[in-house]
């Protein structure tokens, strides 16, 4: 589902491609997938069509990148689009001197308040200070023993309210016992509750305005659905907020819901929960959660990579001679070597959704060393050899060129030969988008590291050099089709 | 809107179908109940009314708008801009794009520039959920003889333990005895959730010491319901992610074991699903489902103002009936799904919200 994405957006843009510019008309319905996309990761309705809007102004009138799909283009506004709203983010946590800091944490029932306070206070400990946390959780049964047993398992102590029914009273008696202690940060574990109970939110504001925390978190389950603007919008009615945490992104929920916390509340989102272990408390990084709401994978990624580091004015010269119907060997290592700047080969396929596989039986190929090899030979030729291999290459040259290069005198005469049909191909590439243009520099790739294939041949396993028995064997063959066809023009 | 509203007389109330499910006394598709079974439910049946009308009263309050707001324009036509309210409304049920974006079509194609006749709107809307949401009634499945076993899974922080104990209470004031296996041996202090409970509604709880094999659990909450001719036994499970392809699989084995000692055991296998949960639902639906066989979904924490409707691509994909729903934080608290009345009320919700 989610690699269906990126490709009914390609062919939704496809005629878009290396001409013109995006226009609010002819984004439409690319956008539209987008928009699916993202009210299938849970992003609220509203905080959709805003963005999107924002998308369309961002991206109207941006030139059509010849080199670039638009499809992927647009991907890429809206990629980095997502990243500005949800940063930027400031993980650390402002402590103060002097006195206990006071953290709150407040969220839904269910979202992970408890365990988020333990993980929490394990990093404020690994940073070396003093935690104490505060079970003002009077609502859940054995939501106290809880917090108690996760502080005993952190040695952390854990204030508890005993026999005390009133959860105001329970923080300000926690905050008042780490002053005595010197302990250098509180944690308050609240009651969950759900957004629309005013009483409890009552009781949240009470405590907000009497212990006056440092800092109030909200915490925010990655698997909320459209209510997330909701709750979040009652949370930060009700307390001002300094930031969210998201839990339980370890699982495959999209976390559109980030994006409509962090519209309503214009909050950051610090830090984010990934597993059960109390370890699992990461800084949070909008780039990450931004693919994963896309759904793209790091096709993203790649996107970004290729636009930061294709040469935009090499490739359009490039361009030109391609249309002018000049390809040479030099234009082909260039080619190379713009890809291979994206990275090792297997890396940069294995990032193309549905290519892991691939990249899997690269691996073994060695491809980086191919082209290496590739690049010898190329770099060991004149000028002249290299704009017109087919013609000038004779013995000598090639002799010169594979002593020059260390490889085998056969080896140039591959290269040379497959150049032939490789130009007629680089020449049809000429005008293609990114995308396809990888697909036929794949294809190329799986030529060399395919060891039956014409170029580039390591020593040994040439495919080509038949040995005495399969030339004898081969031999027998075509004799035996020769008496056939004398038989058959006999006949 | 309230979910449960009743409309005149001929609705019946959800205790007595519920009574009525429980009790196996036939229940067709209009909810109507052979009378021996709602005898002596009349007197709580007022009580447990009121209380759905008072959770209820929340949404509406944060809502706060006209119910009809969408149609309140007069003479509005179904063009763009309708049709645009109209899909934020679906949309913002949870029911996903896709389903969203069909009842949006239907709508277009059937009264396209027509003006907006809320009634034939709602019916057309009505008309392609109810297909979706098409359940026969699914009471719980019962043991013929010995005791009926009841597996809860969910996704962490989902409401299993809370909805494990709605739903023993119910058993409970039904005159029936129930065992309760404390299963989430994962999480501190769940245990003694579950025996808080267990104590204040009066079942009986077999426990082990957290970090325990939850399998082994299961296997002692069996033989004891057993040994102790208990009617039901429900078991609970700790919180997973349906990732957790290690912890889906342990699912299985508990299934297993529990299979070992009443073959046709566990008789229902109920997922809970929050009701703020979003399109991840499916996935949730999907994992379970394929780990432990699942026989039916309880929606919890149905009363904030979430409206849960990713059940309706959930009971459509994966044929998993909605047999519960949680209303509230009491152990009272817990109806069986209806729905009608389900659609009924989410449809009201939806177009009770003005556009932000």
């Amino acid at each position: 589902m989610l690699d269906s994405l990126s490709s009914s957006l390609s062919s939704a843009l496809n005629t878009l491609r290396g001409r013109g510019k995006l226009t609010e008309g002819n984004m439409r319905e690319g956008l539209g997938l987008v928009r699916t996309a993202l009210l299938e990761a849970d992003v609220a309705y509203d905080v959709v069509e805003a963005f999107l809007d924002r998308v369309t102004a961002e991206a109207v009138g941006e030139k059509v990148l010849a080199s670039l799909d638009p499809a992927q283009q647009l991907v890429g506004i809206v990629h980095q689009e997502l990243i500005n709203l949800m940063g930027p983010v400031d993980h650390s946590l402002h402590f103060q001197e002097g006195r206990p800091t006071v953290l709150m944490l407040c969220g839904l029932q269910g979202s992970g308040k408890t365990t988020s306070t333990a993980k929490l206070a394990k990093k404020i400990k690994q940073q070396g200070r003093s935690v104490l946390l505060v079970a003002a959780d009077l609502q859940r049964p054995a939501a106290i023993e809880q917090l108690s047993v996760l502080g005993q398992q952190l040695n952390v102590p854990v204030h508890t309210p005993d026999g005390v029914s009133d959860p105001v009273a329970v923080c300000n008696a926690g905050v008042a016992r780490a002053k005595k202690e010197g302990i250098g940060v509180v944690i308050l574990d609240t009651a969950g509750r759900l957004s629309i109970d005013d009483e409890l939110m009552a009781e949240l504001a009470m405590i907000d305005r009497t212990v006056g925390p440092d800092q109030v978190f909200l915490v925010v389950d990655a698997m909320t659905g459209q209510d997330a603007v909701a709750s979040a919008k009652a949370f930060n009615d009700a307390l001002e907020l300094d930031g969210v945490i998201m839990t339980k992104l370890d699982g495959d929920a999209r976390g559109g819901a980030a994006l409509s916390v962090k519209h309503v509340t214009g909050v950051p989102i610090k830090f984010i929960g990934t597993g059960e272990q109390i370890e699992a408390l990461e800084d949070f990084h909008p780039d990450r959660l931004a693919g994963r709401i896309l759904g793209m994978g790091d096709v993203v990624s790649l996107v970004e990579e290729a636009q930061r580091k294709f040469d935009q004015d090499e490739m359009q010269q490039q361009e030109e001679r391609l249309r002018a119907g000049e390809f040479t060997l030099e234009d082909f290592k260039k080619m190379l070597m713009q890809t291979r700047r994206l990275g090792p080969m297997g890396k940069v396929l294995g990032m193309i959704p549905g290519m892991g596989g691939i990249k899997e039986m690269l691996d073994t190929a060695d491809l980086d060393r191919d082209m290496n090899r590739l690049f010898g030979i190329i770099n060991a030729m004149t000028p002249d050899e290299r704009r017109n291999p087919t013609r000038i290459i004779d013995q000598s040259r090639r002799r010169r060129i594979a002593q020059g290069a260390g490889v085998q005198p056969q080896e140039v005469n591959d290269l040379v030969k497959q150049f032939d049909g490789m130009a007629s191909m680089m020449k049809g590439m000429a005008g293609l988008g990114m995308r396809d243009r990888m697909k036929q520099l794949q294809q190329l790739q799986s030529g060399i590291a395919n060891p039956g294939a014409r170029l580039a041949k390591p020593k040994g396993v040439t495919g080509k050099r038949l040995t005495a028995e399969e030339r004898k064997k081969q031999k027998k063959q075509r004799e035996k089709d020769a008496r056939r066809r004398k038989r058959q023009t006999k006949d | 809107m309230a979910l449960f509203r009743f409309r005149g007389s001929d609705k019946p109330d959800p205790s007595k179908v519920d009574e009525a499910a429980k009790s196996g006394a036939p229940v067709d598709s209009t909810g109507s109940v052979s009378p021996e079974a709602t005898a002596d439910e009349a007197g709580g049946a007022g009580r447990l009314f009121d209380r759905f009308r008072a959770g209820l009263k929340k949404t509406v309050q944060v809502l706060n708008t006209d119910v009809r707001d969408l149609f309140k324009q007069e003479g509005r036509l179904v063009d763009e801009s309708f049709l645009n309210d109209l899909r934020r409304a679906l949309v913002r049920t949870d029911m996903g794009p896709t389903a969203a974006e069909e009842i949006v079509k239907d709508v277009y194609a059937k009264q396209r520039a027509r003006v907006v006749d809320p009634e034939s709107v709602l019916d057309s809307i009505r008309g392609t959920l109810s297909q979706r949401l098409d359940q026969t009634d699914a009471p719980l499945a019962a043991a013929a003889t010995g005791p009926t076993v009841i597996l809860v899974t969910g996704v962490n922080g989902s409401g299993k333990t809370t909805s494990i104990a709605k739903l023993a209470n119910r058993f409970v004031k039904d005159g029936k005895r129930v065992v309760l296996g404390a299963g989430d041996t994962f999480r501190a202090a769940a245990v003694e959730q579950l025996s808080m409970w267990a104590s204040r509604i009066g079942a009986e709880i077999v426990r082990s010491d957290q970090g325990a094999d939850p399998a082994s659990v299961a296997h002692r909450a069996v033989a004891r319901a057993l040994e102790g001719d208990f009617d039901i036994c429900i078991i609970d499970t700790a919180g997973r992610l349906q990732t957790q392809s290690n912890l889906m699989q342990e699912l299985g084995k508990i299934r297993r074991v529990i299979a070992k000692q009443i073959p046709e055991a566990p008789h229902e296998v109920l997922l809970v699903i929050d009701a703020t949960a979003g399109q991840n639902a499916l996935s949730q639906a999907k994992g379970f489902s394929e780990a432990a066989s699942c026989t039916g979904v309880v929606l919890a924490k149905l009363d904030g103002s979430a409206r849960g409707g990713v059940v309706v691509p959930v009971t459509e994909t994966f044929k998993l009936p909605v047999k519960f729903v949680g209303l509230g934080e009491k152990a009272d608290d817990l109806a069986v799904f209806d729905p009608k009345r389900y659609l009924e009320a989410l449809l009201a919700d939806s177009f009770c919200d003005s556009p932000a």
